[in-house]
């Protein structure tokens, strides 16, 4: 994509965190026209035609989670933003928010007018100090043109918008645990049902949506929802961004099409392997999907293409390694990080996830026995689908599938072991 | 009403029962840890997953994924299966999860016979440990948190048990959850103790070895103990509880579910009323007057002796405190009726230094005076005129007042003391009966809501006492009364006496108690229905 939409940034020289360039570039017109024209049923269609698919990971069409809110609760709807971006491997959301803010909260003006919501969050990863500040001097900007707070764009409609900051636990990311975070306490993700549609953050309707997912919607409403279906696979479609990290030439944040192959990223896009690497393995969407070995490669990166190969598109976030990568330290280093987030509500993940890195280190220190990799895969298989959230199958499913896919590389473990006994 | 099919048994169970309730009402069990019928649902044990085969009539697909129990309500023409092979593997891999960073010191541990990690491990148990002992996580141990509660991290299931109990029932919030993944622990608040009026209630509910009372701990190991139902006496909410004993000796008592009484639940001070029960104080035996001393005899000499006199006088009194039970305040009402018509009073103050708390804790510290109120015993905390001859039933009156009651009692010609324990009034007795406890004999009260409910003996009375009913009906006897060779017999004759209806035996109480009300409105047959299901009150 020669132009650029979500990252709209790169091809501008102005500035546009400067919400007086990011009006000349035709910033916030939309929100202007669909809060003082528009009923709100008219966005909800107009995102549920787009085919817009949530951008946080699991894909969930964004118009029919709105459609969800409970209706005639008398309690006020709360829209907040998922920016606590914490997947291994995932960088975009920050790309937008430090780049391009008010194409976030424009994106945010237009979907709280779709759900009738006066008050909305951006929870906002800790780390982010940035991005905190970015948006916060945004917020600031939007408020003082009167396009957020008492009277948006000059009407009797009400609409702020806080940032919140996280205190740095992955869970936060969790829609329902970054609920629980917002209110004030231990980030445990909430049992579902409820969902938060109709009972979320302090106990009203409640819509968590992406930060890439509410800037599509943004030019959705620009652009139409036919445009934004045109580009890439009808069911999943939009501009899309690639957050591309490992052992290629030149990794980083990519908007393209919906749909783009892996290889065309990898080969065309990203300057291709490392000098004298071979791709080894790709890990598609986040640290938490399945990953592909080489031969798996040629495929479409959009939801569907993704899961037909048996992986996930998740948050893009596409971690590609090279021959010399060890399986065994990589898989110990993801499995680090899930024992480390595990909140340790349920006792799957609290336990599981502990014993799969107890084992990985075994394996990488060369003292597994070839028994423990049925233990390691049989304990993984007993963490997946058992849990509140999915933390839990985060943690697993990058286990069974190094182990289904380079099964030598963790028997070869288990037989330095057996020599150096 | 839903009609659901729990592992091919179909039943109706009421709407908005979860899976847990409704197989429980199949008589087919779901194990739990984190679920609680008194409290919130947090759905993180995992344990009570279950394969729900069908959703409803309505949607008839069956769950991907095994759902669990708890957070599952019933919808009509669910199907369930709570045992098939993937369930069976999932609990059991739920159940290694929880054991592989649990310390295994079933041999010191408190719980032990009582622990559901144990029970569940003779079901679900792989019995083969895939884990290294080197690489479990270590935790604190043997932490006193409170005046009566000790908490042991490694044992800890996180169930948040304790947590949800203290932030829901007592709302006092002093444990929570500190560190993340398989190193979470529970732990106090900064500078908090666990020691609100409730705390130990959560020893109850916790299900490991997690929190154990430092009053009952390596006292007893629970297979020994001996389990009887009763009531609280510790005042007039009459909490359900469990006596558990072992050869005369009482160790401690645990709340009994009644959902119109306590809920789940019962306060420490109440959980500590079995202490009287044991020591120097209690009255052994029987005694006799002559002179200035006190001659030990059998109590049924006492009871002759004191039928002898007591006949010879013109108009006895009864004075007693909430204390007694109904049988025994029946039984000195009729004694009184044949002596000279004497009045029956009521001495206890229906008030005292501690407040009603809006839970279970009643300012009335006396467990029957409704049903003193109901035998028609006035309340009345001065002495009586025109009586020449007392029965003190359970009552020290000069333990309250020496000034006012001493006096009354020198000038009355007969005093006979009845009750369990050694006390001021027995200075001025002619005959002392020293009779069972509540903990030693059958009986009823009548709680602060007017309901009806049984205590049965968990122990033996010591050697030289009968129960206090007998007391009675040998004293009531001796005065040319009715005989009666049981408390049953007495209670029946009481509800007759008292318009309670015919035929009533202990029995038809209920394990949960009845309303003196609906007895009295009702016919004459009518049984009192078990509770199935109990809810908090609270």
């Amino acid at each position: 994509m020669s132009q650029h939409v979500l990252l709209r940034y790169r091809d501008v020289s102005a500035d546009l965190k400067s919400i007086d360039n990011y009006i000349a570039d035709g910033g916030y017109k939309t929100a202007r026209r669909v809060v003082t024209e528009m009923k709100p049923e008219q966005v909800l269609e107009t995102v549920k035609e787009s085919n817009l698919r949530g951008r946080g990971g699991a894909g969930f069409p964004t118009g029919l989670k709105w459609s969800f809110l409970a209706k005639g609760t008398g309690k006020p709807v709360y829209l907040l933003c998922n920016a606590d971006e914490s997947e291994p491997g995932t960088f975009k959301d920050r790309d937008i928010i430090d780049n391009d803010p008010h194409q976030l909260l424009e994106g945010m003006i237009i979907s709280a007018w779709a759900i009738h919501c006066i008050d909305a969050y951006i929870y906002i990863r800790g780390e982010f100090n940035y991005g905190v500040a970015v948006l916060e001097k945004a917020i600031a900007e939007a408020k003082a043109k009167g396009f957020l707070g008492k009277n948006v764009f000059g009407t009797d409609r009400e609409l702020n918008i806080h940032v919140h900051r996280g205190a740095g636990a992955y869970i936060c990311g969790e829609e329902t645990g970054l609920i629980e975070s917002l209110e004030g306490k231990r980030a445990h993700p909430r049992i579902k049902p409820p969902f938060p549609a109709v009972y979320g953050v302090f106990g009203c309707p409640t819509i968590v949506n992406n930060v890439e997912t509410l800037a599509c919607v943004r030019h959705i409403l620009e652009r139409g929802a036919a445009w934004f279906k045109g580009i890439g696979p009808e069911s999943g479609p939009g501009p899309k961004l690639y957050c591309v990290s490992g052992h290629v030439n030149r990794p980083g944040t990519y908007e393209l099409p919906m749909g783009t192959p892996l290889k065309e990223l990898i080969f065309e896009h990203c300057g291709g392997m490392l000098p004298g690497r071979k791709l080894k393995a790709v890990i598609p969407g986040g640290s938490s999907v399945p990953i592909l070995r080489a031969d798996e490669c040629d495929i479409a990166m959009d939801f569907d293409s993704v899961a037909k190969a048996g992986s996930m598109l998740g948050s893009a976030g596409i971690i590609v390694m090279d021959d010399s990568t060890d399986m065994v330290s990589a898989l110990r280093r993801i499995a680090h990080f899930y024992h480390h987030e595990s909140c340790g509500q349920c006792t799957p993940c609290r336990e599981g996830t502990g014993w799969l890195e107890t084992l990985l280190i075994r394996f990488d220190e060369g003292k597994a026995t070839e028994g423990d990799i049925a233990t390691l895969d049989n304990v993984a298989k007993g963490m997946m689908g058992t849990t509140i959230c999915v933390l839990s199958d985060a943690a697993a499913m990058p286990v069974r599938s190094f182990l289904a896919k380079f099964p030598e590389e963790f028997l070869a473990a288990t037989e330095r072991a057996t020599a150096a006994a | 009403m839903a009609s659901v099919t729990i592992n091919g048994k179909n039943l109706e169970v009421p709407d908005g029962t979860n899976l847990v309730r409704a197989a429980e009402m199949a008589g087919e069990e779901i194990p739990h840890y984190c679920y609680h019928p008194g409290l919130s649902v947090a759905g993180n044990c995992r344990m009570c997953l279950v394969d729900i085969v069908a959703m409803s009539a309505k949607q008839p697909s069956p769950m991907p994924k095994l759902q669990i129990g708890c957070n599952t309500i019933v919808q009509d023409g669910m199907v369930i299966e709570s045992n098939n092979p993937r369930v069976v593997e999932a609990r059991q891999g739920v159940l290694e999860f929880l054991l592989i960073n649990h310390p295994i010191d079933c041999p010191i541990c408190d719980q032990a016979g009582e622990c559901k990690l144990q029970e569940y491990y003779m079901d679900y148990g792989r019995y083969q440990s895939r884990f290294a002992l080197d690489e479990k996580t270590d935790k604190g141990k043997a932490i006193p948190i409170g005046p009566d509660i000790m908490l042991d991290q490694e044992r800890c299931i996180l169930c948040t048990r304790c947590v949800r109990f203290l932030e829901e029932v007592t709302e006092t919030n002093e444990l929570g959850i500190k560190e993340r993944g398989d190193h979470s622990e529970i732990t106090l608040a900064d500078g908090r103790q666990v020691d609100n009026p409730y705390a130990t209630n959560i020893v109850d509910i916790c299900p490991v070895g997690a929190l154990t009372s430092r009053e009952f701990r390596f006292r007893a190991r629970v297979w020994y103990l001996d389990n009887s139902s009763s009531v609280c006496t510790g005042c007039s909410t009459g909490c359900n509880v469990d006596v558990d004993s072992r050869e005369g000796q009482i160790f401690r008592l645990k709340p009994r579910a009644n959902a119109e009484v306590n809920g789940y639940w019962m306060c420490d001070e109440g959980r500590r009323t079995w202490h009287r029960n044991h020591g120097d104080h209690r009255l052994a035996g029987s005694y006799l007057r002559s002179g200035e001393e006190f001659s030990e005899t059998p109590a049924e000499e006492v009871v002759h002796g004191a039928a002898t006199v007591l006949q010879s006088g013109k108009r006895a009194a009864v004075i007693a405190s909430a204390s007694a039970s109904m049988e025994e305040a029946f039984l000195a009402r009729s004694i009184a009726q044949r002596l000279g018509d004497g009045p029956c009073l009521l001495v206890s103050p229906a008030t005292s230094d501690i407040a009603d708390d809006g839970k279970l804790i009643s300012t009335d510290r006396y467990p029957n005076r409704a049903g003193l109120l109901a035998l028609g015993y006035r309340e009345q905390l001065e002495p009586p005129a025109n009586v020449d001859a007392v029965v003190l039933l359970r009552a020290d009156v000069v333990a309250d007042s020496e000034s006012m009651w001493g006096s009354f009692l020198e000038g009355v010609r007969e005093t006979l003391v009845v009750g369990d324990c050694v006390g001021k009034s027995m200075a001025y007795a002619d005959h002392v009966l020293g009779v069972a406890s509540h903990f030693e004999a059958d009986g009823t009260f009548v709680n602060r809501d007017g309901r009806l409910q049984i205590f049965r003996a968990a122990i033996a009375p010591p050697d030289q006492t009968v129960a206090g009913w007998q007391g009675l009906a040998g004293l009531l006897a001796a005065l040319g009364g009715p005989s009666y060779d049981s408390a049953e017999e007495v209670f029946s004759a009481m509800c007759l006496a008292i318009g309670l209806g015919a035929g009533r035996s202990h029995e038809s109480v209920g394990a949960t108690g009845t309303p003196l009300e609906r007895w009295r409105s009702a016919g004459s047959s009518a049984a009192s229905p078990i509770t199935a299901t109990v809810q908090a009150p609270l």
